[in-house]
């Protein structure tokens, strides 16, 4: 079920201002890429036009292609509402829904449309995302406590349970593990290598390691100075941009002498 | 030479000296504030006893179960008899009313302020608000009077045109506090929902609205217990009346505040040495009791709003 995304010639505003410039690339299929670079490059600006949630902000708006499939999911006719069901995001802070328990927060996707589902189908949706997060033997006991009692890395987890749930061909990652310990890190980094099999992943983060650990293309972005926009400057396997990038200013991005 | 120089050089303090040296200024002025506020508190304290001690003291007496299930019909001069049932109803019935008329629309209002209000317009409406927050009750009253005598001609008097008018002064407050409620729901919450792919219409219904749900409530009802206890726009919008009348479509009703004041601006009743049950204060016991059961209405829709609001808080952990 995991489809390919081809970005051409891709600009994004705030209201006048050019936030992310000329980006084209091309994200593969059931393959992780990561994006990296210096605060305020444009990275997670850039995420968030994958599936049009920039949107959300007033004033934002994009030139260019994005096309999943060969659809340009800028066209006139596309509906953000359906391109968001067929990717999904996990944010930077987890966030369930504080009114929900963590059974409801993984139906979220299906209640809050207003769809119905029928009692068994929704335990076993419930099962499968938890299990699919990793987060089923930790929480099967007690899916009817509050999202909120979770730890911050369960939480995490039952976000990306809630995101898989609605059965997305992609699943966009901002930052997913920043606001978490090393241990439930590598929790959700083991979970990225197991949902790759099933889904195109793409994610952002700050932190090397994780991007050399988990992605298999790396994507480096940066600002040449602020008021600038953000550029993609190089684009390549993950373990190429690791150890002979072909541009300067990734090497001393990665090696740590900038940014 | 100068005394100064031959000091040795001061040493520099220890730290033991550094950690307990005392700041009497400091604390003084700790104490001093501490003392100030406290005092603010009790001073504050005074009026509010003071006025529940005298209404309770002045109504229990006249409180009993016949004076909540009769009315004023038929009763005059001293008579140990009447009760207020009748304006019972009117109060619940018209303030029920009018927050029927005001939540929708007030609710709606701060929807749009919050969610999708952008530029000249909503500045206008908050602006509007904020004037409408400032209109005095009467003259709330005598626009609703107003308004409906354009229809029904002059001296039109029922249920719903008092409710219009307590609507009036409801609707600012509805929508400045679900305002502010709206406004705390976190847009990463919004935000988890779009990327769900939930349309912005549902979104609002079932997540910011459901998570705001405790703080609206807990506003309706304080826009509630505002109204319910005007008097001057619904004397002129009701006007008086000693019977019982459930229609808010016919007739005038009568309600707990102009009830209050209806006994109290009667006075004392001359009563002749030869009448026995004739009880000379009898319109001020009434007023008083009248008084007392109001505040326990809005006592009981302050604690009703509380159960209510728990009930829809976010659950918490553990």
């Amino acid at each position: 079920m995991a489809q390919r995304i081809d970005v051409t010639d891709l600009n994004v505003y705030y209201g006048s201002f050019l936030a992310v410039a000329d980006v084209s690339m091309m994200i593969e299929p059931r393959s992780v890429t990561a994006l990296i670079g210096p605060s305020g490059c444009g990275k997670s600006t850039f995420l968030r036009t994958l599936n049009r949630m920039h949107e959300v902000i007033p004033g934002a708006r994009v030139e260019g292609k994005v096309t999943m499939d060969g659809v340009d999911l800028y066209d006139q006719a596309v509906d953000p509402v359906a391109v968001r069901r067929q990717i999904g995001m996990v944010f930077q802070r987890p966030n369930p829904f504080p009114t929900m328990s963590i059974a409801e927060n993984v139906l979220a996707g299906v209640r809050l449309n207003n769809r119905r589902i029928s009692k068994s189908d929704a335990a076993d949706l419930v099962e499968r995302s938890l299990h699919g997060a990793n987060l089923w033997k930790e929480v099967k006991d007690r899916l009817d406590r509050p999202g909120s009692s979770l730890s911050g890395g369960q939480q995490q987890r039952l976000c990306i349970a809630r995101a898989i749930a609605v059965r997305p061909q992609i699943l966009l990652m901002d930052e997913p593990a920043s606001a978490l310990d090393p241990i439930s890190t590598l929790a959700i980094e083991d979970l990225i290598h197991e949902l790759k099999n099933d889904y195109t992943i793409v994610i952002v983060t700050h932190n090397m390691q994780q991007a050399a650990r988990v992605s298999d293309r790396t994507a480096f972005f940066n600002v040449s100075a602020t008021g600038e926009p953000g550029r993609l400057v190089e684009m390549d396997d993950t373990r190429t941009m690791f150890s002979t990038p072909s541009v300067q200013a990734t090497e001393d991005y990665i090696s740590g002498r900038f940014g | 030479m100068a005394t100064t120089t031959q000091r040795p050089a001061a040493a520099p303090p220890s730290t033991r000296d550094l950690l307990t040296r005392p700041d009497r200024r400091r604390h003084l002025t700790d104490r001093a504030m501490q003392g100030v506020v406290t005092l603010a508190f009790l001073l504050a304290l005074v009026p509010l006893i003071s006025l529940v001690w005298t209404v309770v003291a002045n109504g229990i007496e006249r409180l009993s179960p016949y004076f909540f299930v009769v009315s004023m019909r038929g009763v005059f001069g001293g008579m140990d008899a009447g009760g207020i049932y009748h304006a019972i109803v009117g109060t619940l019935m018209v303030t029920g009313f009018a927050t029927l008329i005001s939540v929708p629309i007030g609710l709606l209002t701060a929807i749009y302020l919050v969610e999708y209000g952008r530029g000249s317009l909503a500045r206008a409406v908050t602006f509007f608000v904020d004037v409408m927050t400032g209109i005095p009750s009467i003259v709330a009253g005598l626009f609703a009077y107003a308004l409906f005598a354009v229809f029904f001609g002059p001296g039109v008097r029922f249920g719903v045109v008092g409710a219009v008018a307590l609507s009036v002064l409801m609707i600012p407050v509805v929508v400045r506090s679900s305002e502010e409620m709206l406004r705390l729901v976190p847009n990463e919450l919004r935000e988890a929902a779009y990327a769900l792919g939930v349309p912005k219409w549902l979104t609002i219904l079932k997540v910011v609205l459901r998570t705001a749900a405790a703080g609206i409530v807990t506003g309706v009802m304080l826009a509630i217990a505002r109204v319910i206890g005007e008097t001057a726009p619904l004397l002129i919008t009701l006007g008086v009346i000693d019977s019982i009348n459930y229609n808010l479509f016919e007739g005038r009703m009568m309600t707990l505040p102009v009830y209050v004041f209806r006994q109290y601006s009667q006075g004392l009743v001359p009563c002749s040495p030869d009448q026995l049950d004739c009880i000379a204060t009898i319109n001020y016991d009434r007023a008083w009791a009248a008084a007392l059961v109001l505040i326990g209405i809005v006592l009981l829709l302050n604690l009703l709003a509380r159960l209510v609001a728990r009930y829809f808080a976010p659950a918490r952990g553990h």
